[in-house]
């Protein structure tokens, strides 16, 4: 049986982690490297390292720290933040990352998702969207760390980023983000019964108990967190010693 | 001990050579010279890409035929154990015939009412295992998976995984051992996996 996967994000700035609450009020907590490895020993399942003032401040992402988090870390992980050109993603891959994530940049030119998917296979793009709720089913696109709302819709861009070649997406409620109150499940399930890739449910892990929602009620395949893992509120062995035993399958 | 990577145009070889390196097994080269992959000890065929393009340039640099003709323990991995079967879906591509198996493409299973979705893509547990890859501690470990084609149960799957329907995790068939899972990726249970190729 394929697993639910459970991923510590680290939010990177200037080569550290970092957690804001609603992507402002930024606090360090430390060596992504050595918390990522600490991550995996733990039994995360995955890792997305975002350098999330790359897009804003068009600097160039981190290949040599991705580099040494390939040489030091036995799972997975996916990079993003600023990767606008199929030169960025190249000089990531080789340096040892599993996945890209293009967010802004994708919005900005849709194209990039289906050149990054034929040049690198869709295994290697993550689509991710940020997204504030209008009304309803209505959920605008935002860019630039939430900054900037665009006229794009969250489903029908989904649809889009998939139709382009996308292998997964990784969807961040911008209203759910830093508040700790669960994920956006309806939103989420929606997403998951619309498209036929996985997808990564972030923004709102506040405890346990949401993990378990965002599987069963939002239907995604991946559950992503920072703050509660890095401040450790809630370490992911007992995390999923708890969701083994509310049924749900785990590594 | 002298362990070459095959290196051709598929991502991710870095990936297993940072695994090797984390094993101990420094040493090793990554190349695509004739001379040095048949000398070596233990070949390992990573990869990650398409099945079409990554055979043209097997052909082009003549490893299509090299490959098939090693007598050492070769170790192919996702892309890699699909390029040693006969046939891929995948750009109706004709591949290196080692296993007599074809490779096809998954599809989703509509009737399921939890949606299949394509790629299989994370942790999914290892059953049924066979050879000396796998110890009986290995049984029901997760291992992580990406691929879109796979490879059915048949006379030399290794080890069986399940998505839609049961699948080949691994085949193994005389010197040639391939898993369709990324061991490099998977952690502790990937590692022990690596090192059991290793000790041959």
């Amino acid at each position: 049986m394929l697993a639910k996967r459970i991923i510590p994000c680290l939010d990177i700035r200037n080569g550290q982690t970092v957690k804001g609450v609603k992507f402002l009020d930024i606090k360090e907590v430390g060596d992504p490297v050595e918390l990522g490895a600490l991550y995996a020993e733990q039994g995360a399942d995955e890792l997305v390292f975002l350098d999330i003032t790359a897009s804003h401040e068009k600097r160039k992402t981190f290949v040599d720290l991705v580099k040494r988090i390939a040489q030091h870390i036995n799972i997975p992980f996916t990079v993003g933040g600023g990767i606008s050109e199929l030169s960025d993603a190249d000089a990531l891959l080789n340096a040892g990352a599993d996945k890209i994530s293009i967010n802004s940049s994708a919005v900005k030119n849709p194209q990039l998702i289906s050149d990054m998917a034929r040049h690198f296979g869709s295994q290697f793009v993550v689509a991710a969207i940020d997204a504030k709720q209008l009304q309803g089913d209505e959920w605008t696109v935002t860019v630039n760390g939430g900054r900037i709302p665009t006229d794009k819709r969250l489903f029908s861009w989904a649809k889009e980023a998939e139709e382009r070649g996308a292998g997964e997406i990784l969807f961040t409620s911008m209203d759910h983000d830093g508040v700790k109150q669960g994920f956006a499940n309806e939103a989420l399930a929606k997403l998951s019964d619309e498209r036929g890739i996985p997808i990564i449910a972030s923004g709102g892990a506040g405890a346990k108990e949401h993990f378990k929602d965002v599987f069963t009620i939002g239907k995604a395949d991946a559950g992503l967190a920072a703050s509660i893992f890095h401040f450790n509120e809630i370490p992911v062995p007992e995390l999923k010693d708890y969701l083994i035993k509310e049924g749900i399958t785990i590594r | 001990m002298n362990i070459v990577i095959i290196k051709y145009n598929a991502g991710n070889i870095q990936s297993v050579s940072f695994a090797l390196d984390r094993l101990g097994y420094k040493d090793h080269l990554i190349t695509s010279d004739h001379e040095a992959i048949r000398n070596a000890d233990k070949v390992i065929f990573p990869g990650v890409g398409e099945a079409s393009t990554t055979m043209a340039f097997l052909k082009q640099e003549g490893l299509d035929k090299l490959i098939p003709s090693l007598k050492q323990p070769v170790l192919g991995i996702c892309l890699g154990m699909q390029l040693m079967c006969s046939h891929s879906e995948e750009g109706n591509t004709p591949c290196l015939g080692i296993f007599d198996e074809p490779v096809k493409k998954f599809i989703p299973d509509t009737s399921n009412p939890e949606k299949v979705k394509i790629p299989h893509m994370g942790w999914n547990n290892l059953t049924k295992l066979k050879t000396p890859l796998f110890d009986a501690s290995l049984e029901n470990e997760f291992v992580y998976f990406v691929h879109s084609y796979y490879v059915a149960v048949g006379p030399d799957t290794a080890a069986q995984s399940n998505y839609i329907h049961p699948f080949s995790a691994a085949l193994q068939k005389d010197n040639f051992f391939a898993t369709q899972f990324h061991p490099e990726k998977s952690s502790d249970a990937g590692a022990r996996i690596l090192k059991n190729f290793l000790e041959l």
